[in-house]
């Protein structure tokens, strides 16, 4: 390996590709669910109403009636309730529509790292990611949603979204008047959220209504629909890439290396012996290539908080690291066993003539 | 009664199938080498005496004919017989030196004794051994650092580092001038003379093949008793 270690080097680089990929792609699901998970667990609620046919990730829409919130006010211990609207901004951005002083009551309020709360009706409020993103402070303009809004406040990471606008404000713009997306409720005490969950699916027949401790056990990489399947299908390319690197890598190593292994032969060196030497450079180079890849994945997360803090977050997954180098070892064994067996094969007479 | 051969040829023959051309490179071989015999084989390119040295050594089988060594069938042996053959008890010096670019002289000799199990401690009859061949102190360089000379002495000590019954040597002083051609002949003899090793030495060169205690001719892929006039 050593003695080629350009070729070595472009090998291990090639294998960490596919090691980086699968961490990056499971890191970014994870990381940007456990933020989801975060944020909502950040309103302070105890139960979440979603509309009927909803799925357990996407909140855009607004199909609920806005009086259903006064109507759940109403129920037996429940004590604050509050909707929100969501609007999708772009790609995986949305912007939630809130009533400030509900959602404060309920949440505690958002702590502003710079400004304050909406002043004007052209007032947004915005995290600290997405103002690092998009290197903004209180009073500076964004565009959104085609509209031009002044950033009002900066709050800290956490609460609810990204970015809030006055409920009205998203429902008269999104034409959604008097509807909601989603509605958060606070009981008067820990023991009533399963009874009054229980009566809430009674009474509201074909809601999602979860207490939030069960909705947020639920938001994992397993329950998103096709990420699964997204996952196996980059283990498989990791596979395929490692397979072909390696086995072209060892491929031209054998050629390399023809002499040396006929005089290894002549020496008295064993089939086995050359094949053992063949895929033990394998293993090395799948090996250090997960390494790499192990590196590359922090890389990734490096690049990602600077360049796009607000719409993605990778987690750092080490409990994929044993599977991703699993997959680059026996990715490289299997590209090392054509070569292998060639070398093992050679002809010690050939191999000696050859120059 | 005398001890028997510790090489036995007979009738050897060997043909490869070039395409579609069948090429003889023996044609009926007998010989027989006594233990501790010095055997200098001459003859033209192409007269087959690498191709007896390839089957005397287990690299390649024979077509038809035996070779037995130390009494035992060569062509009978399964690959991993002659594996063995070649850790223990044949081993081969070529004319182009043939070593592990990559490795040190030490390496080179130190993996001959690794394959054949041999690398767990010293061995204070190969210290003699290397005093004889004058590579004592060039042992920690690379055959690139080495003269042709010293490299060739470097591949004679792996050939002789786990004692194999039989040296083969290939043209050993083909690449090398004239004083390293008399140094490593001399060695050879004196590996014969003071160790009692058996060596069959292929050589263009009458003064080299002189070194022997017995020239055998070769033509045609046969032995013949008298050179063949060129």
């Amino acid at each position: 390996m050593r003695y080629r270690p350009l070729r070595t080097l472009l090998s291990v680089l090639l294998i960490a590709i596919p090691v980086t990929l699968i961490l990056t792609l499971v890191g970014l699901s994870r990381g940007m669910l456990d933020e989801s998970k975060k944020r909502t667990s950040g309103v302070g609620a105890d139960i979440m109403v979603r509309p009927p046919g909803s799925s357990i990730i996407s909140f855009s829409g607004a199909p609920m009636r806005q009086g259903l919130v006064k109507k759940l006010r109403q129920e037996p211990h429940v004590v604050q309730a509050t909707g929100v609207i969501v609007q999708q901004v772009s790609g995986i951005t949305s912007i939630f529509g809130v009533d400030l002083g509900e959602f404060n009551t309920m949440s505690g309020g958002f702590d502003f790292i710079e400004g304050g709360p909406f002043k004007r009706p052209d007032d947004i409020l915005i995290d600290d990611y997405y103002a690092q993103q998009e290197k903004k402070h209180a009073g500076d303009t964004i565009n959104v949603l085609n509209h031009n809004w002044r950033v009002a406040g900066i709050f800290q990471s956490g609460k609810l979204a990204r970015m809030v606008l006055p409920i009205s404000v998203v429902q008269d713009l999104t034409g959604n008047t008097g509807r909601v997306s989603l509605i958060y409720l606070k009981v008067d005490k820990p023991a009533s959220i399963d009874p009054v969950v229980a009566s809430l699916r009674k009474q509201f027949e074909g809601y999602p209504i979860y207490p939030m401790a069960e909705y947020l056990s639920a938001i994992s990489v397993e329950n998103v629909p096709a990420l699964n399947s997204f996952i196996h299908v980059v283990i498989a390319i990791g596979v395929v890439i490692g397979f072909a690197v390696v086995c072209l890598s060892m491929y031209m190593a054998v050629l390399q290396r023809t002499r040396e292994i006929g005089i290894l032969k002549s020496l008295g060196a064993s089939r086995a012996y050359i094949l053992a030497l063949i895929v033990a450079e394998a293993f090395m180079m799948g090996f250090f290539g997960t390494l790499v890849g192990i590196l590359f994945s922090f890389g990734a997360r490096w690049l990602i908080l600077t360049l796009v803090p607000a719409s993605l977050q990778q987690a750092i997954v080490p409990d994929w690291w044993p599977l991703a180098g699993l997959i680059a070892l026996f990715a490289s064994l299997l590209g090392a066993l054509y070569p292998g067996f060639r070398a093992a094969r050679q002809d010690p007479i050939e191999a000696l003539s050859y120059e | 009664m005398s001890e028997a051969p510790i090489i036995e040829i007979r009738g050897l023959r060997k043909t490869y199938h070039v395409g579609r051309v069948d090429v003889e490179a023996l044609r009926g071989v007998d010989l027989d080498v006594a233990r501790g015999e010095f055997v200098s084989i001459v003859g033209p390119s192409g007269s087959g005496k690498s191709t007896l040295f390839h089957i005397v050594g287990g690299l390649t089988p024979a077509t038809s004919g035996g070779v037995r060594i130390g009494g035992r069938e060569v062509g009978a042996m399964s690959d991993a017989a002659r594996t063995r053959l070649r850790k223990t008890t044949v081993s081969f010096v070529f004319q182009k030196f043939n070593l592990l670019p990559n490795l040190t002289a030490a390496d080179n000799i130190e993996l001959a004794r690794f394959l054949a199990g041999k690398n767990h401690g010293a061995d204070p009859h190969f210290q003699d051994v290397l005093k004889l061949l004058g590579i004592a102190d060039r042992l920690r360089h690379k055959p690139s650092e080495l003269s042709g000379g010293e490299q060739q002495r470097v591949a004679i000590a792996r050939a002789v580092v786990n004692h194999p019954a039989i040296l083969l040597a290939d043209e050993p002083t083909g690449n090398l001038d004239s004083v390293n051609s008399r140094t490593v002949l001399e060695l050879l003899r004196d590996l014969n003379e003071r160790l009692g090793q058996t060596i069959l030495m292929i050589t263009h060169n009458p003064e080299a093949a002189a070194y022997g205690h017995r020239l055998v001719h070769m033509h045609d892929g046969r032995i013949v008793a008298t050179p063949p006039p060129t």
